[in-house]
This record gives structure tokens, C-alpha cells and sequence, in this order.
């Protein structure tokens, strides 16, 4: 992981904050645990007050009283619009295109998209045997845009994936928009280093902005290739007072997610 | 399904339940989403010496970590397999990853196609349709996940899943009746799906009640005795899972387990004193301690009530 001077936020924080401000305008989101769930219940409280929180353990428009550890987390439950089955939830809601936007991660990336969280080394004879899908095959597949928060490293940012649990882009813009899904490949993917978007022509991740203080070369030291950077690469806006005071007052008080 | 007892003969304890329903060999599934999952019947697996399990379940968890590391399965049906919030489960890790100390057969799928194969099951289909693995490396690791055209007119190219039949789920719930009805509120799984699909269904749940605590809210109930064998009454069934509105989930512990599970030797002391040593799930709750059960008991909320109407 790269140094960071002290700019008076952490890299998660910047993360959170970069995150939440582009989910401005969106409705129904699919909720993972960890960082995005701190993401979506800040954009809740500042850019998106309209959206809807969906956990794919069948609750609908929760509102959390406490940071949940688990998707599962009985706080979901309680005060939420709706609970339902996983058949529901996977049915009527993700696969029938109700998902707006959707968080997905990974322990590994490539440079169109597509993300391993099956196996490091062979399927067969793993050196690391990862969770596997979860929802996350069918949420790649049927959320209407689907962003990504990792953290920045050659291992996770790699050339070729050891697996490919979720379909991304396919790295051809005319098949991606034929293969007829609701969403295909994500929209964006948001690290500790910068943010980045997805070339229209090729399906590339682009670098769109680097955080304060981040260059380049950082960048490139980080990830297994040579990465396409926009024209107009910009700076990413940092955290504001009022963002990190929600983040570490209100969402996060004991730091778990945000330290 | 067809042979199940009459009701009065439904209600026992969890170790003549198990005893009797789960057989060495067999396809056993103990569902609940985070929410209800029945670790006490899987430690009382683990303390009969069941041998050759086929273990299905959408997310492992740690019950089934004890169960795989306790020697009780050869096989794993899985969609996601990890400590929720934690990090991964070391000792089907070792399993899979070492072959140490026996190769473990795994057989994976998405949450939606796991999700999918009960409803199959439940449901006598040969299949069912979803849209999903598109692209995916998945099907190429399992051939039970298989693509197929739609024969209407628009030949929508889909993946079938197969059916999933358990010869026993255990399903845990708030209260059922001594027939086996079975109300549950909060997360609700794939636990009817998984109860309708199985040869033979335990039931265990933190209260019994009255027949007539269930027919004055009968939306509420997820099983029906009908599709029941055995109805066990077990507080606290679920730790360190929760019941809604009856225990908090233990957060810690799942924490701890972490450090636990990953040295063979701790992990071996924990089922040791935790469930070999003990002689069934009444001994863990008081070993465990009064204190313990305070701390994990939540404020009230209660639910407003509904007019069902009376139309006599």
C-alpha cells in the first residue's frame, strides 16, 4: 500500500466520500457490506435522501440504526419497508431490472471489468480458496449499473484474472450492448488511489481522477498494466467537514471501516 | 413426503431427531440466511459422529465450518462460502485448499441458482430458468449449471439450475405448534423453499405454541406441519446466529471464531469443550452463562396488529 501524507482524512475516507457523491440522483441500491454500506447510508444522508437501501439477504428500504457487521444484521430488518424471500429479492427485484445501481468487489479486477472472488491459482488445487459468487454473478449481470470500491495493488489489479466469478465489460462496446442484460460492466470503480470510468469505445477502465496528492506514478506502480488515463484527468474533490463528520460521528463512530 | 408422523409424535428432542433423521451418507441442509441458522443441530451432528454428509447451503458459515472440520461431510453444496463481515472459514479452507486432513468434493453456484434449486425441488421441476452466469467462468467448474434457449419465440438464452431434494433440512424458527407450523418474522432465507424440498424436515423452534397462537395470524407461517417430521423446542438454537426479536447476533463471537478455527489445535479444543464434551444444547446455553444470553437480548419493538376480520 502506497504512503499518504496527512491530509487530515484516511484513504477509506476519501474512498467513502468520492463514492457517495456518485451515487447523486439513483434510487434503488444494492447494498454490500464493509465500505459500501457506509457509502450508501452517507449518500443518503447528503446527495441521494430518495435511496432506497436493498440487501440481498431480502430487505427492502432498510434504515439501519446501527453499522451493520453482516448483511444479515437483524438492525436491517427492523423499521425497514419490506422484507421478503432471497427468491423474491433475486427475482422480482434484481432480475426483473428494479435495481438501479449495485456495489461489487473483488479480490482480483481486470482492466474491463470483469472480477474473481472464487480462487487465487488453480480452481482445482487453489492457493487461496476466496467466498465465490454470492449474489454477485447475477447482480453484474441485472443491476442497471454496478460501481466498484477496491483497494489499489499488482496483485488485485491484474492482467489476467485467475477467475472470472462476474462478468464485466467484454472489451467489445457492439457485444456488450447485443448481450441484452440490464447492466453490462461497471460504471465505475473507485480506489485508494483515484477514480475511474469506462472508455465508451473499448470498455477500458479510464483514470478519471487522482486523490490529492497521488501521482501517477503510483498509480501505475499499483496495478498489473498500463492504464488508460482521460484527457482531462482531474483531482478527486476531498471529503468535505460535513462528510466526515457524518462518516465519523454517525456512520462509523468506532472507526471499523474507516481507520 | 407422505410418511410423516401424526402430531402428537412430532415433538422431541434434538438428539432423538437427529438420531432418527439423519442417516450417514445423506444430503443434509441447514438453511437460514444469517438469520435463524440452527447451529445447535449441527453441533449434535457433530456429537453423533455423523459420517458422509453431503452439506448444502447457501452461505456455510461457521456451523458448517465446525460440521466440515468435525469430519462429518465429505461433500460441500455452496454459493458463498466465508465469515460474514469476518473473512473466510479455515477449516473447509484447509480442507479444500491442503486436502488436510481429507480432500473436501465442493460443488458451487451464485446465491440466485442456489436459491433456484430448492424452488425446484419444492416445486417438481426438472429445472429452473434464470438469468445469470452469462460469461461467467462458473458453469465451466460445474456441470449442473447448463445453458438453454427459451422454446417461445424470442429464444432468450437462459441457465438452468437442477433440483435440490435433501434428504433432511433442518429449518429454525420463532414458535411452531407440537403438528410443526412454523411462523417465522425477520430475514427470511430460502428456509421454505429448502423445507418443502426435503424428503424430511426438522423443525426446531425457540417456543412451541398453541395451535391457536398461529391461526389467529396464519400469514405468518412459513411451514406447515404437513410437510414436518420433527418439531424440537430449543432456546437459543441459533447462537451465535440470531432470532429476531428474541437474541441479538453474537458479532463477537463470529470475530473470535476467526482466531479460533484457524490453528487445527484451538479448533479442535473448541469442538472438544464447546461440543464433545457437553451433552446437548441445554448445556451450552447454561455453560455459556445468564450473563451472556442479558447482553444479547434486544429492546422490544413490536409489530402493529392486523384485522384478519371475523366472517362467521
Amino acid at each position: 500500500m502506497s504512503e499518504t501524507p496527512d491530509v487530515g482524512y484516511s484513504q477509506n475516507e476519501i474512498m467513502i466520500a468520492a463514492s457517495a457523491r456518485q451515487l447523486a440522483g439513483e434510487k434503488n441500491c444494492f447494498v454490500g457490506i464493509g465500505l459500501p454500506n457506509i457509502v450508501c447510508n452517507l449518500a443518503q444522508r447528503t446527495v441521494s435522501p430518495d435511496l432506497q437501501l436493498v440487501y440481498e439477504s431480502g430487505v427492502f428500504g432498510a434504515r439501519p440504526e446501527r453499522l451493520p457487521l453482516s448483511i444479515g444484521d437483524p438492525t436491517l430488518v427492523s423499521g425497514s419497508t419490506a422484507v421478503t424471500s432471497m427468491f423474491e429479492l433475486f427475482a422480482y427485484y434484481l432480475q426483473a431490472g428494479l435495481i438501479d445501481v449495485a456495489f461489487l468487489g473483488g479480490a482480483q479486477i481486470d482492466r474491463y471489468g470483469n472480477l474473481n472472488t472464487t480462487v487465487i491459482g488453480d480452481y482445482a488445487k487453489p492457493k487461496v480458496r476466496l467466498p465465490g459468487s454470492g449474489g454477485a454473478c447475477e447482480i453484474a449481470i441485472n443491476a442497471r449499473k454496478v460501481m466498484v470500491i477496491m483497494r489499489q495493488a499488482q496483485r488485485s489489479f491484474v492482467d489476467t484474472l485467475h477467475f472470472r466469478t462476474s462478468p464485466g465489460h467484454s472489451g467489445d462496446p457492439a457485444h456488450d450492448r447485443a448481450r441484452g442484460w440490464w447492466g453490462s460492466g461497471p460504471t465505475s470503480v473507485v480506489t485508494d488511489l483515484g477514480t475511474y470510468g469506462f472508455d465508451e469505445e473499448t470498455g477500458e477502465m479510464t483514470l478519471r481522477t487522482l486523490h490529492p496528492g497521488v501521482t501517477l506514478d503510483q498509480v501505475r506502480e499499483n496495478m498489473g498494466w498500463d492504464p488508460r488515463v482521460a484527457g482531462d484527468l482531474g483531482e478527486t474533490s476531498p471529503p468535505s467537514e460535513e462528510e466526515l463528520r457524518l462518516i465519523r460521528e454517525e456512520l462509523d463512530p468506532a472507526g471499523v471501516y474507516t481507520k | 413426503m407422505g410418511g410423516h408422523p401424526m402430531s402428537s409424535e412430532k415433538v422431541t428432542t434434538m438428539e432423538e431427531a437427529v438420531a432418527e433423521l439423519v442417516r450417514d451418507g445423506d444430503t443434509v441442509a441447514i438453511e437460514g440466511f444469517t438469520h435463524l441458522i440452527c447451529f445447535a443441530a449441527g453441533h449434535e451432528i457433530i456429537r453423533q459422529r455423523k459420517r458422509d454428509l453431503t452439506l448444502a447451503r447457501m452461505t456455510p458459515d461457521v456451523i458448517y465450518d465446525q460440521m466440515i472440520g468435525g469430519g462429518v461431510a465429505k461433500k460441500l453444496i455452496f454459493s458463498w462460502l466465508g465469515n460474514p463481515g469476518v473473512g473466510g472459514l479455515h477449516a473447509i479452507r484447509r480442507r479444500i485448499e491442503d486436502a488436510d486432513p481429507e480432500p473436501l468434493e465442493i460443488e458451487e453456484y451464485s446465491h440466485f441458482g442456489m436459491v433456484c434449486r430448492y424452488v425446484a425441488g419444492a416445486s417438481n421441476l426438472p429445472f429452473f430458468p434464470i438469468r445469470s452466469y452469462y460469461e461467467s467462468d462458473i458453469p465451466s467448474v460445474n456441470p449442473n449449471i447448463k445453458p438453454m434457449r427459451s422454446p417461445f419465440e424470442d429464444g432468450t438464452e437462459v441457465y438452468a439450475v437442477p433440483p435440490l431434494r435433501p434428504d433432511v433440512t433442518i429449518v429454525s424458527c420463532q414458535r411452531a405448534t407440537k403438528d410443526g407450523d412454523a411462523q417465522i418474522w425477520g430475514l427470511l432465507g430460502c428456509q421454505k423453499e429448502a423445507a418443502f424440498a426435503a424428503r424430511r424436515v426438522i423443525v426446531v423452534c425457540e417456543e412451541l405454541v398453541e395451535e391457536s397462537v398461529v391461526r389467529r395470524d396464519p400469514n405468518r407461517t412459513i411451514i406447515p406441519g404437513v410437510v414436518v417430521d420433527a418439531v424440537v423446542e430449543e432456546p437459543f438454537a441459533n447462537h451465535p446466529s440470531f432470532t429476531q426479536g428474541y437474541y441479538d447476533r453474537d458479532n463477537d463471537f463470529y470475530v473470535k471464531w476467526d482466531g479460533v478455527a484457524k490453528d487445527p489445535e484451538t479448533f479442535d479444543a473448541w469442538l472438544k469443550e464447546w461440543v464433545y464434551d457437553l451433552s446437548s444444547h441445554r448445556d451450552y446455553v447454561e455453560k455459556m452463562g445468564a450473563a451472556h444470553w442479558d447482553r444479547l437480548r434486544p429492546e422490544p419493538a413490536m409489530s402493529g396488529e392486523v384485522n384478519y376480520g371475523r366472517y362467521a
